[in-house]
């Protein structure tokens, strides 16, 4: 509703409307942390109504530990988020349907992770992609938006149909068709055949959403849009939604073998290329953006682990992800914005010009990279403590996380802190702090990163543990806290911490080093897309081609053979070929008509000219009405008798326009097709009508007509009463087709006008 | 085709033909005929004159384009079923009244008035593409 308001509020009250418009998800906000108590105690909310009762569909939500932190997170940084675009776009001419748009896909997410019943979760998810799909493209006059917001809309619209075909899977094995009932559903899904095929499919839609290896090539291009859409859809909630769709499914297909390879393995790959690529970029978006698909990649696989301590790890990263990655997001954006530019190597010294900046920026940076007193540590710290193992798989993963994390280590402060230090770089602006709108939310997202570090036990009580149950299918409580205890974990830390450092220092040779790695493979799936929507452009042309050759005389001759052996095949296989009729003596006028009618059939066939053609097919046509005038059909006959006066005029006027040959020159082997043809046509007809007049005759309409058109339609022609009153909104439909396929032929006879008149006049040219 | 004997009859026939056409069409409730009838009746007459005046005679005589007669006849029948709703009755339930006119007692309906539209739309769609067509004659 707020969206709706958008532009509007936008027009009168230009870019402050920003402050009115964040009291929509604020008061949101407000709401579901009203819920906070009740679910913290184990309980869930659900509620909802029916919306197509006869289908079972209903309007449901469920409110549970995942999806309440989910809410509060995509409100709380929605508010920001709304005040942070007020300062971005201020004055630019389109800000209202921004405004407009993003709302739009704040609330299609709040209702993707509130959804109960699958149909709506479907909706909403799809009604996400449809949201970044047009925030993406926002920036409409640029060639390179508009293929960004192509691609992310092809990609995540796959995996949107590959996730309502897998809950459609998961329906059909459990019998629930809503969240709630699936979860207490308990072993069915697990123990169903069609395990494997709603896991593939669940996990084709979580991982194109989740921009997961190989699909992960349309986030970065994503990064056209605005930085506030960058920083709220492409890192902090809508590419968790893949993740959180895996979370959600965890306790009912979690904890089997496929579903603890699959993950890991794709997740833990997704985390080195997403590491390694984002070390190779220059601009501080991009390189956000690679991390983000790190950061996802790390999430899938912490989900996929297994382990209740996995899954605590990934709650608390998934908590701390959405707040350093956004703030970073709003802090590059906010350079950019000051600036004038992006691109890390122009950037340093800003400390003085930008201080509040410097330290959202810092404070960001510091939880992302997981140093202590942070949110971000203590996720850091439960993701070793769940990976740390002694079996190779654990080793592997370890391993994978130590590279990943110490990659991301250095990004981080490569976008928080780089910039700020050093010499005063040569951007094109000259910078200065932005106002207040610009830096509020990334400072806020910042702050509540350490806030909730220091305050860990209290935000373990609220979010974490809630959340960590819900995704683990059993009360689990996340008792980790931000003072440092010695072993493992705190090892592997200290070590991302020394290998980021190392890192940082050496970003400048990793970057070249990462640069020819690429180019030397020179093929990722971002040119496979392209390729492969080439080669789909190019095989629907070459299909085109194929079926429609636009030559009328083979769609005429397709469609009657298919006429004929419709209805002959059926007749022959399942033996239904009717008796022959018995003949009945015809009296003598009847036999004259049918007569006529041969004989205009045999002028059509023998006429040297198509005119006389038509008129003799005219002649059969009017013999047919006399034979319904004399069996009793007065109606039918009338009609007959306009149809085929009119439809020898008009081909008559038809072909005298196609300035066709006078007579015809048909190859031999043509005829023969055509005699074949018309005849199997007319052989599958009158048999069919023989048979339709042996079958026993049901008159129950007909009787109720005769009885009813006089009392209830106050009209003895029953014809006409049938047409106009019983039937009357066939009738209605039946005008409306005949107007418009008057408009259809109209518009081709214009447009045919023209090409004609264009061609004439080009043959006299060139005649001349 | 553009004989003396013809180009001086066309006209008569035709208007002969657009009353027995309306005649047809206001009969089709209880003796043989109806607007699909009586619609296909007038086209017939409009191609005569066509075929012996020309296009631009035809154009003239139906003042209206072809195909905003048609529309016409769309909305008409369209509204005849809507009216069903003032009396809180099913879409297109025909709705009866007598009046007394000139000392006759007629009745009028709902359904007379869909009857016309239809008679319309055929006579406006199928008028319009056969004048098309003839157009291209003259060029």
């Amino acid at each position: 509703m707020a969206a709706l308001a958008a532009p509007l509020l936008t027009r009168v009250l230009k870019h402050n409307a920003a402050w009115v418009l964040a009291l929509a998800p604020l008061w949101i906000f407000l709401h579901f942390a009203g819920m906070l108590e009740t679910v913290a105690g184990g309980n869930s909310v659900s509620g909802g109504f029916d919306w197509i009762a006869s289908l079972g569909v209903r309007f449901s939500w469920y409110v549970d530990g995942l999806s309440l932190t989910f809410a509060l997170l995509i409100s709380g940084i929605g508010t920001l988020i709304v005040l942070y675009s007020g300062g971005y776009l201020k004055g630019h001419e389109q800000q209202g349907r921004f405004f407009s748009f993003i709302l739009l896909f704040m609330g299609a997410m709040q209702g993707l992770v509130l959804a109960d019943s699958f149909l709506m979760l479907f909706v909403f998810w799809e009604l996400t992609s449809i949201a970044s799909f047009l925030l993406i493209g926002f920036d409409h006059r640029r060639e390179a938006s508009r293929r960004a917001a192509l691609q992310a809309l092809v990609v995540t619209g796959l995996g949107g149909l590959a996730l309502l075909a897998g809950l459609l899977v998961v329906a059909m094995a459990t019998g629930a068709n809503e969240l709630s009932t699936l979860l207490a559903s308990g072993e069915a899904l697990r123990s169903s055949p069609l395990y494997t095929a709603a896991f593939v499919l669940l996990l084709g839609g979580a991982f194109t959403k989740s921009a997961q290896f190989p699909f992960h090539f349309w986030l970065p291009n994503a990064m056209e849009a605005p930085t506030p859409v960058s920083a709220y859809l492409h890192s902090a909630t809508m590419v968790k939604a893949g993740v959180y769709l895996l979370m959600r499914f965890n306790p009912v297909m979690g904890d089997t073998a496929a579903w603890e390879t699959v993950l890991p393995l794709f997740g833990g790959v997704t985390l080195l290329v997403g590491t390694l690529l984002a070390v190779r970029q220059s601009d501080l978006k991009l390189m956000l953006a690679y991390t983000t698909v790190a950061s996802l990649g790390l999430l899938v696989m912490l989900t996929g682990f297994g382990s209740e301590v996995a899954v605590e790890a990934a709650v608390l990263y998934l908590i701390a992800h959405s707040m350093f990655k956004g703030a970073l997001f709003m802090v590059a954006g906010l350079i950019d914005h000051e600036t004038g530019t992006r691109n890390i190597a122009s950037l340093s010294g800003l400390r003085r010009a930008m201080p509040i900046t410097f330290t959202a920026g810092l404070l960001a940076a510091l939880s992302m990279g997981g140093l202590p007193l942070f949110f971000g540590f203590l996720a850091k710290e439960e993701i070793y403590a769940a990976l740390a193992g002694t079996d190779m798989w654990a080793v592997a993963a370890t391993l994978v996380a130590v590279v990943g994390n110490a990659l991301m280590f250095a990004i981080a402060f490569a976008v928080g802190l780089k910039p700020f230090i050093g010499p005063l770089g040569d951007a094109p602006r000259k910078a200065h702090e932005g106002p207040l709108l610009l830096w509020l939310g990334p400072l806020v997202l910042a702050v509540c990163g350490l806030a909730a570090g220091l305050f860990s036990p209290f935000a373990h009580h609220l979010f974490s543990s809630p959340m960590a149950s819900a995704v683990a299918g059993e009360p689990v409580a996340v008792e980790i806290s931000t003072i440092p205890h010695l072993g493992l974990p705190l090892a592997l830390s200290v070590l991302t911490v020394l290998l980021g450092i190392a890192a940082y220092l050496g970003q400048t040779g990793l970057r070249a080093a990462m640069a020819s790695l690429v180019r030397t493979i020179g093929w990722g799936p971002d040119r496979g897309f392209d390729q492969s929507i080439k080669a789909l452009v190019r095989l629907s042309v070459a299909v085109t081609r194929i079926v429609q050759s636009g030559r009328l005389d083979i769609y005429l001759t397709a469609t009657f053979i298919a006429v004929a052996l419709s209805i002959l095949v059926p007749m022959v296989a399942f033996d239904e070929l009717p008796a022959m009729p018995q003949v009945t003596e015809f009296w003598f006028y009847e036999l004259t008509v049918v007569a006529i009618a041969v004989i205009g059939l045999g002028a059509v066939v023998y006429a040297r000219n198509r005119l006389t053609a038509i008129v003799s097919l005219g002649i059969q046509g009017f013999a047919v009405a006399l034979l319904f005038m004399l069996l009793g059909a007065p109606d039918l006959s009338f009609t007959q008798f306009m149809v085929e006066t009119l439809s020898v005029v008009i081909l008559a006027l038809v072909m005298t326009r196609l300035r066709l040959a006078v007579s015809e020159h048909r190859p031999l082997g043509q005829k023969a097709l055509d005699v074949t043809v018309s005849a199997a046509c007319g052989l599958a007809f009158g048999l069919l009508l023989l048979k339709v007049t042996q079958l026993p005759f049901d008159d129950t309409l007909s009787r109720f007509f005769e009885v009813n058109a006089k009392v209830i339609a106050h009209g003895r022609n029953i014809v006409n009463v049938i047409i106009v009153d019983f039937r009357g909104l066939d009738t209605l439909g039946e005008i409306a087709v005949v107007m418009i396929a008057g408009l259809a032929i109209l518009a081709l006879i214009r447009i045919r006008a023209k090409d004609g008149a264009q061609a004439v006049s080009k043959q006299t040219e060139r005649a001349q | 085709m553009r004989t003396l004997i013809f180009r001086t009859a066309a006209p008569y026939l035709s208007s002969l033909m657009l009353l027995f056409s309306v005649f047809v069409l206001l009969r089709g409730h209880n003796e043989p005929g109806g607007g699909f009838i009586g619609g296909l009746i007038a086209v017939s007459a409009f191609a005569i004159l066509g075929i012996a005046h020309g296009v631009p005679a035809v154009r003239r005589a139906m003042y209206f384009h072809p195909m905003a007669v048609s529309g016409f006849g769309l909305l008409l029948s369209a509204l005849s079923g809507l009216l069903s709703f003032v009396y809180e009755v099913p879409f297109l339930t025909g709705i009866w009244t007598s009046v007394h006119l000139l000392g006759m007692e007629v009745d009028l309906s709902t359904v007379m008035f869909f009857d016309i539209g239809v008679y319309l739309v055929v006579v406006g769609s199928i008028t319009s593409i056969a004048l098309a067509l003839e157009e291209r004659e003259d060029n």
